[in-house]
């Protein structure tokens, strides 16, 4: 597998490559990315600092935590995309493990069990595929001739299908969905014929009653509410009527930074959490609105630009599916708060209080930028 | 992977598909970021209008500002109701997790008895709108207070709220004038304005306090409050501030009030005595009294057995509710209705045997003197209360003249102006007995009438306000209790005031006049031993009225009984009689007689300068006490 590594072309582009340039990748750092990434975890946390009732603490918790985050990034972009290759196994068996591990922990233990204990950690194992899942099928496809045939997608699918289902059984369905999003993401970019895809839709909607089926009793309740969240006003549907009127009051400009009722009145909940794009929407308007999503898409439009730059299977595609898997969970959080989606636990990427997943998302651009800045150096 | 060498990577075109997937993903994440932008522009631009709204209603919300409660002072300026800040428990159920776990809980940490729970789920659903407070308790003990403060966190929804609640510094003596105000019932609720009684707990229920509910309470103001999600106000944004009720001012003198209520000295009875010029109420008593502020806290259920069994009926307002036969005193008003109507001349003598006899019937109607009084003339009549001269003037003027004329005196009527639950007394007559019983009335009735007795009943506010007119000679002014109303005088004429009692001859009210001083003064009077000594002319009247039938379902010992069937005794008095200042009558239950020196006891208090009124205990100095509002 290393043979691949060492068959990368030099791109042409090298000529432009300057003395600053050169810096950066020494460092395995993209300075585009980082720039973007710091734009938005600043904005992020001015909107948290309002949305937690100007709580100096949250905010610098939150900073903190996202200083940590990013710390990671870069120790993981010092990391050769060789050897997170190698690692790909272990990451994805290990992850594998821990979610057999939960889920007898939580045969015993009775009821929903997402986390795990080891001494003083503490983590979803369901964060760790998150990566750990683009990572195995873009390794499996690494060494694939590419489009994909029958048999490898087969091969995909027990991939694939076994920690999905061991995380939907949690019952974590918001990232179970997420976890496929991003191994559906690999098996697009492989280059999948259009009609394989348009057949693998079909079978999916085919399968979609089998869901409903299968789901929870609140995860239906999210559904139906998120069909007429007015039949429960006072219950399931306040959360998506409080957010709705918060973005909705805020118009143009907004209510002003700490200004907005509807979150400092503690009307819309979750507010620092998951629905904290509506604090932003109350106090910045629809200008604030526009301005975060400008920032997600430059940080897409970035990470596309560095997969396409990936100079294997392996790196392209992980790269690929990681930019992509970012704008879902961007899509899902904003069309859940303003009532294009249902109701799914899926915070703000980079803005929304909590550090599990900022975690995740930054190990995510650290690799991102492994693969960017590595290609030189195997080169020389 | 040996058998697919054939199938080795194409690099190149791998990069070329995964560049056309990457451009047709950036179009997909640019139609996505379309979607979620013009759903941005649903939402903050065109449905702006409708959510600003819904977001405004969310946190702004309008509370009533309950006005302060008018004052009600006597006709010196003494305060009789006044307004002291107490503390309420009040629930609103739309902030209560659980409403039975906190109405338990309520129960517990006050230390109420267990069936309590019950009684506070009714009060937490009296009121008007959701999301107002409903009161629980009123008046809290400072320890009641503490505990519930420790215990807060555990009551969501159920506050502690200071509020103005009604106090009466004399609540015994005033009782029956002032009345009372209470919490406001289910029934009330329906009929009042909920928008000028949102945040009023309490509403006048008897007396003056009902009479005057609408002066007395004022129009209540209202703010604007922002709240937050649970409810909690946190900033003022506008404000109308409530307009406070108006204070009121009695024609009651409580130094004349109280003197009367203990001239009563505990006996069951009632004194009104009224300025006849301005027709002011100077008192009004009626005995027992109760204590009223044991109604505003909400009397308890024993409390309020005892006083409903208590065979003194103490929550009966007899001055205006009492109907006793008037006895003796109506002989004045017939007097005159006798020389207007021309069936008699002031000097015309009538023989009384003892007894006086109808033509063609052998049955004899016996003076109260069984020997007679022999001949008697007007003055003599009423000076020694002959009933032979006014069996002969009833039996001349027949029910049908004499029920008219006593209506001008206001028997059979309700006259007075103000107060509240007074009756109308009944003067029978030919119609009224056809009506209520289908019978015709027999010529012995009208006798009966004549003294007062059979069908005739008048109240001691009635016989009081009848006096007031004769010592104006005939001339009319509502009684009243009312003084002034804010900056407004209660002054007469009045609407609605009767006309003034036609007598041809100004000189027969002179002639009645003389028979009645003659009762204080003259050496058969019937009350002159209270005339004794008077400092100024007198005109009284005395009666008795006999008791003449238990009541139904009365159980009464064999003492009681026999004090029970005394005759109620009676008297009507005004003086000076050239220039009157006071018209009084006085009745006492079951007295057998001998009441006149109350009578008499009260004029010389109201006309003497050294006169023996005193402040009762107790007084209060005024202070105004503003309005409370919540937070």
């Amino acid at each position: 597998m290393a043979i691949d590594f060492q068959r990368v072309a030099p791109r042409a582009h090298q000529a432009r490559v300057g003395r600053k340039r050169s810096l950066w990748l020494r460092m395995h750092l993209d300075p585009w990315l980082l720039s973007i990434l710091l734009l938005l975890i600043s904005f992020g946390l001015v909107v948290l600092y309002s949305a937690s009732g100007m709580s100096a603490s949250t905010t610098m918790a939150q900073a903190s935590r996202m200083g940590v985050a990013l710390l990671g990034a870069v120790i993981i972009a010092q990391f050769s995309p060789g050897t997170l290759f190698r690692w790909t196994p272990l990451a994805y068996g290990g992850g594998l493990l821990m979610l057999i591990a939960v889920e007898i922990m939580g045969d015993i233990g009775m009821g929903a069990q997402r986390w795990l204990e080891i001494g003083p950690l503490r983590f979803q194992p369901s964060e760790v595929m998150k990566i750990a899942m683009p990572m195995m099928l873009a390794a499996y496809f690494h060494r694939r001739p590419l489009p994909p045939t029958w048999r490898d997608l087969i091969v995909c699918a027990v991939i694939i299908g076994v920690p999905v289902l061991l995380i939907a059984r949690q019952p974590d369905l918001g990232t179970s969905l997420l976890v496929t999003c991003a191994a559906v993401f690999v098996i697009l970019l492989t280059g999948l014929s259009w009609k394989f895809i348009l057949t693998l839709v079909a079978m999916a909607g085919a399968a979609a009653p089998l869901l409903w089926i299968n789901m929870h009793d609140y995860q239906r309740q999210r559904v139906l509410t998120f069909l007429n969240p007015e039949s429960d006003p006072l219950g399931a549907g306040w959360n998506i009527i409080q957010s709705k009127t918060a973005i909705g009051s805020g118009g143009l400009e907004g209510k002003g930074w700490g200004l907005g009722t509807q979150s400092q009145l503690e009307f819309l909940p979750e507010r620092h959490t998951d629905f904290i794009v509506a604090v932003l929407g109350e106090e910045f308007g629809l200008i604030g609105m526009c301005t975060i999503l400008v920032l997600y898409l430059l940080l897409v439009s970035r990470g596309l630009v560095m997969a396409n730059h990936a100079q294997d299977t392996y790196g392209r595609l992980l790269a690929g599916s990681i930019v992509l898997t970012f704008f879902i969970y961007v899509f899902v959080n904003i069309g859940m708060v303003t009532g294009i989606l249902p109701v799914v636990g899926v915070p703000l990427p980079l803005v929304s209080y909590g550090g599990t997943s900022s975690v995740t998302l930054m190990a995510g651009f650290g690799i991102l930028m492994s693969i960017h800045t590595h290609r030189r150096l195997l080169t020389h | 992977m040996r058998k697919r060498r054939e199938n080795v990577k194409n690099h190149e075109q791998e990069v070329r598909v995964f560049r056309n997937r990457s451009l047709v993903a950036a179009l997909i994440i640019l139609l996505m970021a379309g979607a979620l932008v013009s759903r941005l522009v649903y939402l903050q631009i065109i449905e702006h209008d409708v959510f600003i709204t819904r977001s405004d209603n969310n946190r702004m919300r309008v509370e009533p500002l309950p006005p302060r409660r008018g004052l009600i002072y006597d006709r010196n300026g003494k305060l009789l109701a006044e307004n002291r800040p107490t503390y309420n428990l009040t629930i609103v159920r739309e902030r209560v997790d659980d409403l039975d776990t906190t109405l338990q809980r309520l129960v517990d940490i006050l230390g109420l008895p267990e069936d309590e729970v019950e009684t506070f789920r009714e009060r937490s659903r009296q009121r008007q709108r959701p999301y107002q407070p409903a009161l629980l308790i009123s008046d809290l003990t400072e320890d009641q207070i503490a505990r519930l403060a420790v215990n807060r966190y555990l009551l969501s929804g159920v506050e502690v709220e200071a509020q103005l609640m009604r106090y009466y510094p004399d609540p015994i003596v005033m009782s029956h004038v002032l009345g009372y105000v209470g919490r406001i019932n289910a029934d009330e609720l329906a009929d009042l304005d909920p928008g000028n009684y949102a945040g009023t707990h309490f509403i006048g229920k008897t007396g003056v306090e009902y009479t005057y509910e609408d002066q007395l309470h004022g129009k209540a103001g209202l703010r604007k409050v922002e709240t937050n999600a649970r409810g909690r106000v946190l900033r003022e944004l506008d404000r109308n501030p409530a307009e406070p009720g108006k204070d009121i001012t009695l024609t009651i003198d409580s130094r004349l009030q109280h003197m009367a209520y203990d001239l009563l000295g505990g006996r069951r009875g009632a004194i009104v005595a009224i300025q006849p010029k301005t027709g002011d109420i100077l008192a009004m008593v009626s005995a027992p009294g109760f204590d009223i502020n044991k109604f505003v806290t909400g009397i308890s259920y024993k409390d309020y057995r005892a006083l409903q069994e208590n065979l003194d009926l103490p929550l009966y307002n007899r001055a205006v509710r009492g109907q006793y036969p008037p006895g003796s005193t109506v002989k004045p008003f017939e007097a005159l209705g006798a020389l207007q109507d021309g069936v008699v001349k002031p000097n015309d003598v009538i023989y009384d045997p003892g007894y006086f006899q109808l033509p063609n019937d052998s049955r004899r109607y016996h003076n109260w003197l069984r020997w007679g009084h022999g001949r008697v003339d007007l003055e003599r009549a009423l000076e020694v209360s002959n009933n032979t001269y006014f069996y002969t003037m009833a039996y001349r003027l027949g029910i049908d003249r004499l029920s008219a004329f006593m209506h001008q005196f206001g028997f059979g009527e309700v006259t007075s102006l103000d107060v509240q639950g007074a009756s109308p007394g009944l003067m029978p007559s030919r119609e009224w007995k056809r009506e209520k019983y289908n019978q015709v009335w027999y010529p012995g009735e009208t006798l009966s009438a004549g003294i007062g007795q059979g069908y005739f009943m008048a109240t001691p506010l009635q016989l009081a306000a009848a006096t007031a007119t004769l010592a104006n000679r005939g001339q009319w002014v509502r009684p009243h209790l009312a003084k002034r109303i804010g900056d407004d005088t209660v002054e007469p004429p009045f609407a609605d005031t009767k006309p003034d009692v036609q007598i041809d001859q100004a000189r027969w009210w002179q002639d009645v006049f003389k028979g009645m001083e003659a009762v204080m003064n003259g050496s058969e009077g019937t009350a002159r031993k209270a005339g004794a000594g008077l400092q100024y002319e007198m005109a009284a009247k005395t009666g008795t009225a006999q008791v003449f039938s238990l009541g139904q379902n009365q159980k009464y010992d064999a003492d009681e009984l026999a004090e029970r069937l005394r005759d109620h005794a009676l008297f009507i008095g005004f003086a000076p009689v050239d220039d009157p200042q006071i018209a009084v009558a006085v009745i006492v239950e079951n007295a057998g007689g001998g009441v006149s020196g109350l009578g008499r006891e009260l004029t010389d208090a109201w006309l003497l300068p050294d006169g023996k009124l005193e402040d009762p205990p107790g007084t209060t100095v005024n202070e105004e006490i503003e309005s409370i509002d919540g937070d």
